[in-house]
């Protein structure tokens, strides 16, 4: 699907929502998502074709990826249901190593001749690039896995779910927000399935199938008499869950502070409560006071810190943007070699455990394997305030003296290579029992934040701003009414040495997204972000009203 | 391969066609092939190539309609495609903005595939990879950078008799250079139809002589300053201020658009009476194609002229809705300049900032068109018409709308992503805080 039919399907303008090609493909029937695809010995067989033909051709490494990727989105407005979306996109990525140099090429055509000539092209490739080659690569060694799979843990497939299901419970979560006052309601639905198959000549042949599902919905309030309007966007996640996610389980929801009628949902969202919540709190923002400049204490829920954690620690503990190889997009990072290396370089307050995780259950960066057939793992970034380790892979990790690849590699389709990307990355929970309330109640002048907003961050990831989707006035240790025009900035070593007190995981929650940006071309990544509500002490904050 | 002739995709999509029995039948057929270059630390890092091709076949039974894709041609396989598709629209919920099929439409004839481009060959591009290296490393610099080439062809026909074809190629460049000590950086970026046009080892050039420059920033204070904004600084602004001229969302009173006790702002003044903004698929330094995916035909359009609202953008259901013809989204923006080069926009400054690019923008406030972000790759600060020293990169706050309204100068027009945007000197630009980054 080309980004236009996109547009088309979700009847949005341009610019409403750009949607990068991980959620793209051909268009198929529901039932067609049902069918079986290759079994794993025709894969088997079709990935030697390219790994017997790259070590004919005198490449000394090479992995095959078959994908198979199976995508469903429902798009409703109001009472009406704009599309209905099913694409699948079926295909061979060949990555091999010539002269010491990469090259890759993929095709759709997954034939025998078709993934003899894609590997002839990925090999003339490194080949030519060669000539320009300075340093080898260096792959650390991977343990050979033999013939394994994997699957996302979920209850629900969501390709067993009739349409009509899904249809009703965005349209009865739509009519729920109108009832309640809004004036318009968008809502969504996203389910993924990548099937996929890896092989390499280091002897693994891994079949994982790996699920995601994202419900969104926006709920705007217009007041024309002031020409003002204000949407509140819902406070789900998207998940590495099934379509069980949608059971909304009074089990899995969590009290916000008193005062917000707010809750946080952890491993199951319930659509219709959070858009009647939406609607009324779209209302409450059209008069929401508007702040006043200058140093607040923040409390942070996880569905909003999950964005700051992910570009002020995912984003610079990247090994490949320390290095330089993202210095023409992404950009390179403060976190430096020399920082690390001393051994005590205070990223955050002693309070805070950051860590990096490709199994957290129900997270959007689960997986068995990585995609260059490393078994994934967690391990530390930063503990107990102090920068200990960055996320590198199987051509990285020898920079940094060590011999394992920390099984952080993929690649958003068969189409594109992999390379290094963001594992979930989190914060631990507080080791005393605290609430959300006792972040609150010892706070004189703060400000509380739910959900994500508008975000921005340098490309050294030194000075950040960020918005959020509600904000309430904390004073003298009590919620005292919304707030409006809020956004924070602050530097993130500043920041994290500002954080002074975290919930007990009994509040954790994991926030994500599906499109973090990376790599050239540009290439989505889903990931997770864990955290319980935490507090950042004196924190600059600025009004954003304008008027033109 | 992937790329077929005017005569192949129009006997292809024709036996499509043929097989179809619904009420109505829309056939969209498209090929590419592309290939690329990443380099970074002064060696080449990860390169691809990338092919093709597929057939999306849509029927509709009155307003219920549905689609269904293919990527191989032969008459079974385009049977079996146009077959699925009516099978999936029968049981489709039906959409009541569904518009129906267009009548045939005449397009004009847009010149945008240079064979050049589309033989640009894996030897070429470790060339272009080498252009940058080279010269950095010589000048105690380090180069990464991208390039991508590809030539693909589009093409649209429906049961009415409605039949489109184009066939393009697109070359696209950038490179950042940062000095070894760490303490500069420089950037360039280029794009092209034709690839005679690209010439990597002058791009490259400015973006070392950009990170020299631009070594050892001074901080000062943010604040409101007058600036010179290269295209690259305003695009990802102005292209922002472009995306939002939406009909429907500005009526549905959710919009920048949108008019304080109901109606909108088209026909209004909102920007500098000399800000003239247009879009036309006929320019020959930022051709495209002439028809979009629904198959209406693009035209040179204007959006504000002299600083009024001339047109927004209206889908075929919401023109149909308020009775007006509908507007497609414009394919390019072509903002009319003036006669000053960078040089001449420096000499006339008193004090100012010079501003490369601007970078991670990302909308704050949709009422206001508010925008945040940060200067990057080369910030420099001008005293009496010179450049005195680069500064430290800023976090802004602005909205296009205030920018315009802000405009002091206009200068000669470049080409950046496919849009042809002025030099431009604007007053009291908003920066709220610094930044370390360099």
């Amino acid at each position: 699907m080309k980004r236009r039919n996109f547009i088309q399907y979700a009847g949005l303008g341009t610019g409403a929502l750009m949607m990068p090609s991980l959620l793209m493909g051909s268009n198929i029937s529901a039932e067609a998502l049902l069918a079986p695809g290759l079994d794993v010995a025709a894969k088997k067989v079709l990935a030697d074709v390219a790994l017997n033909t790259a070590k004919s051709m005198g490449a000394t490494y090479a992995d095959a990826r078959i994908g198979r990727y199976l995508n469903q989105y429902v798009f409703t407005r109001e009472d009406k249901v704009q599309n209905v979306v099913n694409t699948e996109s079926f295909g061979i990525g060949i990555r091999v190593i010539a002269n010491g140099t990469w090259g890759f090429a993929s095709t759709n055509d997954v034939s025998t001749d078709g993934i003899k000539k894609a590997t002839g092209q990925a090999v003339a490739i490194a080949k030519a690039n060669s000539k320009i080659q300075k340093v080898p690569v260096v792959l650390a060694p991977v343990k050979s896995h033999g013939e394994v799979s994997w699957k996302t843990p979920i209850k629900k497939d969501f390709k067993d779910v009739p349409v009509k299901e899904k249809v009703e419970l965005l349209l009865n979560a739509n009519a729920a927000a109108m009832e309640n006052g809004a004036n318009f309601v968008n809502s969504a639905l996203f389910m993924v399935n990548e099937q996929k198959y890896f092989a390499s000549t280091d002897g693994s042949y891994i079949d994982q199938d790996v699920h995601r599902i994202w419900p969104t919905i926006g709920v705007t309030a217009i007041d024309r008499s002031v020409g003002k309007f204000k949407t509140r966007q819902g406070l789900s996640a998207p998940m590495g869950l099934g379509y069980e996610y949608m059971d909304g389980l009074d089990s899995e929801k969590i009290a916000g502070p008193e005062g917000t009628g707010l809750i946080g949902y952890r491993n199951s969202y319930d659509i219709i409560e959070d858009a009647t919540l939406a609607a009324k709190q779209a209302k409450e923002m059209l008069t929401a006071k508007s702040v006043d400049a200058g140093k607040y204490d923040l409390v942070l829920d996880p569905n909003h810190l999950g964005l700051t954690i992910h570009e002020s620690v995912g984003h610079p503990l990247e090994l490949d943007r320390v290095l330089g190889y993202e210095a023409n997009y992404a950009g390179t990072s403060f976190a430096t070699l020399d920082k690390w290396k001393s051994g005590n370089f205070k990223y955050g307050s002693d309070i805070v455990n950051l860590i990096a995780d490709k199994t957290y259950p129900g997270s959007l960066g689960a997986v068995g394997y990585d995609d260059e057939g490393v078994k994934t793992k967690k391990w530390d970034l930063v503990r107990n305030g102090v920068l200990k380790n960055y996320q590198a892979i199987r051509d990285q990790v020898h920079m940094i003296g060590q011999n394992e690849s920390h099984g952080c590699c993929y690649s958003q389709s068969w189409n594109d290579v992999q390379f290094q990307r963001m594992p979930n990355v989190s914060l631990e929970p507080g080791k005393n029992k605290y609430s959300v309330n006792d972040m609150i109640k010892d706070v004189e002048k703060g400000i509380y934040i739910a959900g994500r907003g508008s975000y921005s961050i340098d490309q050294q990831r030194y000075n950040f701003q960020f918005g959020g989707t509600v904000f309430y006035e904390i004073k003298n240790g009590k919620i005292a009414g919304m707030l409006d025009d809020v956004a924070y900035q602050s530097n993130t070593q500043e920041f994290w040495n500002s954080c002074t007190k975290i919930c007990d995981e009994s509040d954790y929650r994991i926030f994500g997204s599906f499109f973090d940006g990376k790599g050239q071309p540009s290439q989505v990544s889903a990931v997770s972000h864990g955290s319980s509500t935490t507090r950042f002490n004196d924190v600059n904050v600025i009004n954003t009203g304008r008027s033109i | 391969m992937a790329i077929y002739t005017k005569e192949e995709a129009r006997k292809i999509m024709e036996k499509a066609l043929s097989y179809s029995t619904a009420d109505g039948c829309e056939v969209n057929l498209s090929g590419s092939e592309s290939g690329n270059i990443r380099y970074a630390r002064n060696t080449v890092s990860t390169a691809g190539h990338r092919s093709n091709q597929d057939l999306v076949v849509q029927s509709n039974y009155g307003k219920k309609y549905a689609t269904a894709t293919i990527d191989e041609f032969d008459d079974e396989s385009l049977k079996k495609v146009v077959q699925r598709s009516e099978e999936l629209a029968k049981i489709s919920p039906e959409n009541p903005e569904f518009m129906g099929l267009l009548d045939p439409q005449s397009y004009d004839e847009s010149v945008t595939h240079i064979d050049a481009t589309a033989k640009i060959s894996p030897d070429f591009r470790a060339q272009v990879a080498n252009s940058s290296i080279e010269p950095a490393a010589a000048k105690d610099v380090t180069a990464a950078g991208f390039m991508n080439d590809s030539a693909g062809f589009s093409a649209m026909m429906n049961s009415k008799g409605l039949f489109a074809y184009n066939k393009s190629t697109d070359i696209s460049f950038t490179v950042t250079m940062r000095s070894n000590d760490g303490t500069g950086s420089g950037w360039v970026t280029r794009d092209f139809n034709d690839v005679n046009k690209f010439d990597a080892a002058e791009a490259s050039k400015i973006a070392i002589d950009k990170a020299i420059m631009s070594r050892e920033a001074k901080a000062i204070e943010p604040g409101k300053y007058t600036v010179i904004l290269e295209p690259a600084a305003s695009i990802g602004l102005l292209g922002n201020m472009g995306r939002a001229l939406n009909a429907r969302t500005a009526d549905e009173g959710r919009s920048f658009m949108s008019k304080e006790g109901g109606g909108t702002k088209l026909g209004e003044k909102i920007v500098d009476e000399r800000v003239s903004i247009y879009s036309d698929p006929l320019n020959q330094d930022v051709p495209t194609g002439t028809w979009n995916g629904e198959g209406m035909p693009l035209k040179k359009t204007s959006w504000i002229e002299k600083g009024v609202v001339k047109n927004l953008a209206y889908d075929r259901f919401w023109a149909k809705e308020k009775g007006v013809d509908a507007v497609p989204f414009p394919p390019n923006f072509i903002m009319e300049g003036g006669d000053a080069s960078l040089e001449d926009l420096i000499k006339s400054t008193k004090k100012g900032i010079l501003v490369t690019r601007l970078w991670y923008i990302r909308g704050v406030d949709p009422q206001t068109l508010l925008f945040t972000g940060l200067t990057r790759d080369g910030t420099f600060y001008i005293e009496n018409g010179k450049i005195k020293h680069p500064v430290k990169n800023f976090r802004f706050n602005e909205s296009p709308i205030i920018m315009l309204n802000n405009l002091e100068t206009l200068g000669q027009q470049v080409r950046i992503d496919g849009n042809l945007i002025p030099y431009m000197k604007v007053r009291d630009f908003t920066f709220t805080s610094l930044s370390d980054a360099v």
